[in-house]
């Protein structure tokens, strides 16, 4: 089913299909984005997103069916670019030198003048007020720097015009006003006749931005029609999650008898203070020192030098790739590597009790596998979030640490994880939960707001508001709308 | 056992039996097969010993190389002799001690320097050699201390089942590693070491002391080898480390250890040293010259290391 | 530009204590002597620096300078058409060997270390032993004696600035600092990382095949083991000069100061009238003091 358009298509998909193995990614897909349109893309992790913007972006060709480019010869002819979660920058190359790994037509001389004007026009125009410069190295960039640098790319001018762009979660790292510019620019750009793949979790930017919905789910597509057919909660339902995520347990209903609070087990150089059982939840912009206050505290919690049996605290990396997973081993080995010293005795491992905590685990949080022997690559990564989770809640450490773990992970594990983070503080341990999602951020009984890497606001219970928490990560004065 | 041709370390014995084969049957067979396999064991066992502590390290990740072998061999083996200065009995474990305090003292000593100074590994112990060499050097004088008799006919016997000793004790430290590997906590830690250091920080591994005890475990190998390198060949010299630090490395890589890191093969250990050995003995055989020899040593490593490594060629 | 400021105060410092030592070095033939083998050890060095570049390290750098030093002794006086497609073949083969371990995805320190081989037997059987002459014309430029500034140094700036615009300025140089960052997006981007590692070994090639000819033109005569100590010291200058293991980060302009230093470093010793017992150990912690100074000066940096 494709929506009638008049102009031709940039991309036409037909009956597309991709196997990977016995797994088949992508099944029977048509999909035409014509110019002027803003596709919204969504769908759980596995639904095959990645799949179809793979397929679009001429990384993988399909297995049956055809992707062919309406007066193009390629992809790259067609003027498609993409920008993709898992990076596509260098970070050893300035932002200028970057635009010439994508740019051919960058070479002879006077080639660094025309990259930097092309992508600092692209900055200027979709980030206006940015203050990045096109001799910076992209490694002593902000992550959120960088984000936006990869997005300027996209957007620059070259020797194929850009004609569709592809964005998949491009505004992970970035904070809500840097988002809404971005979105305005979205608009833009379509209205100019450009059209643009829109995947995010955020289904708030979904509805802002896309002109027209795809609804994914197990590899097909299961909806295609105009945003303004669809409500959020119909959107939802249509991705196949019973799960409502406008309900949210009150905070009151989560209050558990959490004591005085001067009864705190733990105090950070910044001030942020947690007592027995307590979920405390670390917000602000994204980028304002939350990260780096949770690392040196687990860091001044844990040795270098002595492991523990009984660790003081235990951390839950959410950049999976950097902090969390080792791409070697199988999800058992991954998932036991933090409690190993309980599953020691006289230095060498005891594989049955290894095992054991393998499979307690896998029922407990849900790792779907058919055998937790298997390399931890071979989940999707929603699943490997899962496996990182019970690495840590394996071990009888008190204190669980949390940096924005929920990163690209899917609503339906979400909600279970919430649910077995609080079952868990119920138990008794305390958690510190850094999170750019409000949803996040309402499960925690108490909330600190960061803002230039110091604290801004304390809230609690029935304060924990979007509001407040805005206004304490804005500074008074700033245009926060 | 159906994909035993699967296993890391499977190639590597393809080649040693295929090269000892090859020179057996030029030798014209018969007798000749045990005199080569005899000296192969022996002569394997030096490169298994420095093998076993190399890939420790290189199990580490990318850039963790202990290039300090060789110095390392030579200065255990030099202050070792000098200590023994060939008498027997409690001098001999007296010997012993000091080369493996030797490599316990140069263990801490490359951990101190990449730690302090931050170095890459390749640096730090690189530099770390040229000073243990001129220890070596300054100690030595130029003298040649013959080991205990005790000691030499110890390493060039063959006492259980004509095999030789160096071997048996060999294959008894390979068994202890591929314990520790295997089934290990300390294994486990390097192994998730060698995948991503921050994120085995950030699971708990206590990275420091981890790496520190590699270190020093590879310098302590490389001590042992060089004490027992100078008791079979007579006495100890200023070179005799020399081709233990190309040969570590291969032996490790031959064996089908990952160089990214994470992942390591004791059982290929064995099989790439007998086939390094057996290369040469056999391009030997064929009377070659030096050049010709060297070249074709050389093509053969590359082209066997292509051959087992296109297995895991990413896609 | 802060990342150059170290190597260069290691060299200023290291020639202030030569100048110190021996008054008698500051001068246009002192000079020359000092930096005079600097020439082909910078060569090597920013030849190792373009591998390192790339997420490689090369232990086969100092086998090749041989074998390319055999090959300018025995071969290029004689027969200069025959020298020249051979040190062209070098050049080819180093090209293919990136594109072997970019293909294959292997280890490019086993391949090199095996390929350090293969060059030694090479030499060896190009040069059995030790001889040969340098070709007239490249004595000739080697031993130049240039009004004001001696040879050595003006050979290390055209270096410098060669390297630092083809590996940091041009689009090309460009292409392969990216395969040394991020691999997987320049392969996304619709490149040939294939062809750009075989690019990268080339140009690697390239300055070590000139390494070889710029040492035979100093010693007008080859040896199979000439060079077999560039290996190590082409990665110390890469080190010494600021340059990072893994994730592409180079500098040409450190790596030739890096080179420079280390000559010096030697010549530094004999000076101080050391026991020959210690010279090679003092090196080794003359490498150790440079490499603190790179830790306190980069840490006082982080505090300001």
């Amino acid at each position: 089913m494709t929506t009638g358009n008049d102009r031709a298509a940039v991309v036409v998909l037909d009956g597309a299909s991709k196997s990977f193995g016995a797994l088949k990614a992508l099944d029977r897909v048509d999909l035409s984005v014509g110019p002027g349109e803003c596709l919204g893309l969504v769908g759980h992790n596995g639904a095959g997103k990645s799949t179809l913007v793979n397929l679009i972006t001429g990384l993988f060709a399909p297995t049956e069916g055809g992707v062919s480019y309406p007066g193009a010869a390629d992809h790259r002819a067609a003027g498609i670019r993409s920008i993709s979660q898992e990076g596509t920058l260098c970070p050893n190359l300035t932002v200028l030198e970057n635009l010439q790994v994508t740019q051919r037509d960058l070479t002879g001389w006077g080639w660094r003048g025309a990259a930097a004007g092309r992508v600092m026009a692209a900055l200027d125009a979709i980030f206006p007020g940015h203050r990045i410069r096109a001799h910076t190295l992209v490694i002593d960039m902000t992550l959120a720097e960088q984000q936006m640098v990869e997005i300027a790319i996209g957007f620059a001018e070259g020797a194929t015009p850009a004609r569709l762009v592809v964005l998949d979660e491009p505004t992970s790292s970035l904070d809500a006003s840097i988002a809404a510019q971005l979105m305005t620019h979205i608009r833009r750009f379509c209205a100019g006749g450009g059209a643009v793949i829109f995947i995010s979790h955020m289904l708030g930017e979904i509805f802002d931005v896309a002109t027209r919905i795809v609804v994914m789910r197990d590899g097909r597509s299961i909806a295609d029609r105009p945003a303004g057919d669809f409500t959020r909660q119909g959107l939802v339902d249509a991705m196949g999650h019973v799960a409502d995520d406008d309900h949210q347990p009150s905070p009151a209903a989560l209050a558990r008898a959490l004591g005085d609070k001067s009864s705190h087990i733990l105090r950070t150089p910044e001030g942020v203070e947690a007592r027995r059982g307590e979920i405390v939840g670390l917000a602000g912009l994204a980028g304002h020192g939350q990260a780096e206050a949770l690392a040196r505290f687990y860091l001044s919690r844990s040795s270098d030098w002595r492991g523990a049996s009984d660790p003081q605290a235990v951390f839950v990396a959410g950049d999976r790739k950097r902090d969390g997973v080792m791409p070697v081993w199988s999800i058992r080995r991954n998932l036991t590597l933090a409690a190993l010293d309980r599953l020691t005795r006289w230095g060498l491992i005891d594989h049955a009790a290894e095992a054991r905590i393998g499979s307690e685990w896998q029922k407990r949080i849900g790792i779907r596998t058919p055998d937790m022997g298997n390399p931890i690559l071979s989940l999707s990564g929603g699943n490997q979030q899962k496996a990182l989770f019970a690495r840590a809640l394996a071990t009888q450490a008190p204190v669980v640490v949390m940096d924005d773990p929920m990163r690209g992970v899917d609503i339906g594990t979400k909600t279970e994880v919430y649910d077995m983070i609080r079952h868990e503080a119920a138990n008794g341990r305390t958690f510190l939960w850094y999170s750019t999602e409000m949803d996040e951020i309402r499960n925690c009984d108490r909330v600190f707001v960061f803002r230039d890497g110091a604290i801004s606001a304390e809230l609690e219970g029935v304060q924990i508001t979007e509001e407040a928490i805005l206004a304490a990560s804005f500074e008074f004065g700033d245009s926060a709308a | 056992m159906m994909n035993i041709y699967k296993a890391p370390w499977f190639w590597a014995w393809v080649a040693a039996f295929a090269a000892f084969g090859a020179t057996w049957s030029l030798s014209a067979g018969g007798g000749g097969g045990m005199a080569l396999l005899v000296a192969a064991l022996t002569f394997g066992s030096f490169s298994v010993l420095t093998g076993l502590g190399q890939m420790l390290v290189i199990t580490m990740g990318p850039g963790n190389t202990d290039l300090s072998i060789p110095a390392t061999m030579t200065l255990a083996a030099t202050l070792s002799l000098k200590l023994m200065n060939g008498a027997g009995g409690v001098w001999i474990i007296a010997g012993l001690l000091t080369a493996l305090l030797i490599g316990v003292g140069v263990g801490i000593v490359n951990f101190a320097l990449i730690r302090l100074l931050r170095i890459p590994p390749i640096i730090a112990t690189l530099s770390a050699s040229f000073l243990y060499q001129s220890l070596a050097i300054w100690s030595n004088r130029g003298l040649r201390i013959k080991p205990p008799q005790a000691l030499a006919d110890f390493t060039t016997g063959r006492a259980v089942l004509g095999i030789p000793n160096l071997a048996w004790l060999a294959l008894a430290i390979t068994v202890v590693f591929w314990v520790i590997l295997n089934r290990a906590r300390f294994g486990r830690r390097i192994s998730a070491i060698g995948q991503n250091p921050r994120a085995a920080r950030l699971a708990g591994v206590p990275v420091a002391s981890v790496t520190a005890a590699t270190y020093v475990t590879c310098a302590v190998m490389a001590g042992l080898t060089g004490f027992l390198l100078a008791c079979f060949s007579g006495g100890a010299a200023l070179n005799m480390g020399a081709e233990f630090l190309l040969m570590s490395i291969a032996v490790t890589v031959i064996g089908g250890s990952s160089i990214a890191g994470g992942n390591s093969n004791v059982p290929g250990i064995w099989g790439g040293a007998l086939f390094m050995y057996l290369i040469v003995s056999m391009l030997n055989s064929y009377g070659l010259g030096a050049g010709v020899r060297l070249l074709s040593t050389g093509v053969i490593i590359i082209a066997i290391v292509a051959i087992a490594s296109g297995r895991k060629a990413r896609l | 530009m802060i990342r150059l400021a170290l190597p260069v105060i290691s060299l200023v410092v290291l020639i202030c204590a030569v100048f110190w030592l021996q008054p008698r070095a500051m001068s246009y033939v002192g000079l020359n002597l000092l930096f005079n083998l600097a020439v082909p050890i910078a060569l090597a060095t920013v030849a190792q620096m373009v591998i390192i570049m790339v997420g490689d390290i090369d232990l086969s750098m100092g086998a090749f300078v041989s074998l390319i030093a055999c090959i300018t002794a025995a071969i290029l006086p004689g027969n200069p058409a025959l020298g020249a497609v051979m040190l062209l073949g070098c050049i080819a083969a180093y090209a293919a060997l990136g594109a072997l371990i970019e293909a294959r995805q292997l280890p490019a320190i086993v391949v090199t270390l095996g390929m350090s081989f293969v060059w030694g037997g090479a030499a060896v059987l190009i040069l059995p032993s030790p001889g040969g002459t340098a070709p007239g014309w490249l004595t000739a430029v080697m031993k130049a004696k240039p009004p004001l500034v001696p040879m050595a140094i003006i050979a290390s700036i055209i270096i410098a600035a060669v390297a630092h615009l083809v590996v940091m300025r041009s689009a090309f140089g460009v292409r392969l600092r990216a395969l040394g960052g991020n691999a997987r997006a320049v392969s996304r981007a619709g490149r040939s990382t294939i062809a750009l590692r075989a690019w990268a070994y080339a140009l690697a090639g390239v300055f070590a095949v000139a390494a070889g000819m710029a040492l035979v033109g100093l010693t007008t005569s080859g040896d199979a083991n000439i060079a077999l100590r560039y290996t190590l010291l082409s990665i110390a200058g890469v080190i010494l000069g600021g340059g990072e293991f893994t994730g592409g980060r180079v500098s040409p302009i450190g790596a030739v100061i890096g080179a420079l230093t280390l000559t010096l470093a030697g010549s530094f010793l004999s000076f101080l009238r050391l026991s020959p017992d210690w010279q090679i150990g003092a090196q080794g912690a003359i490498l150790i003091l440079v490499l603190a100074a790179r830790l306190v000066v980069r840490q006082a940096e982080k505090r300001a």
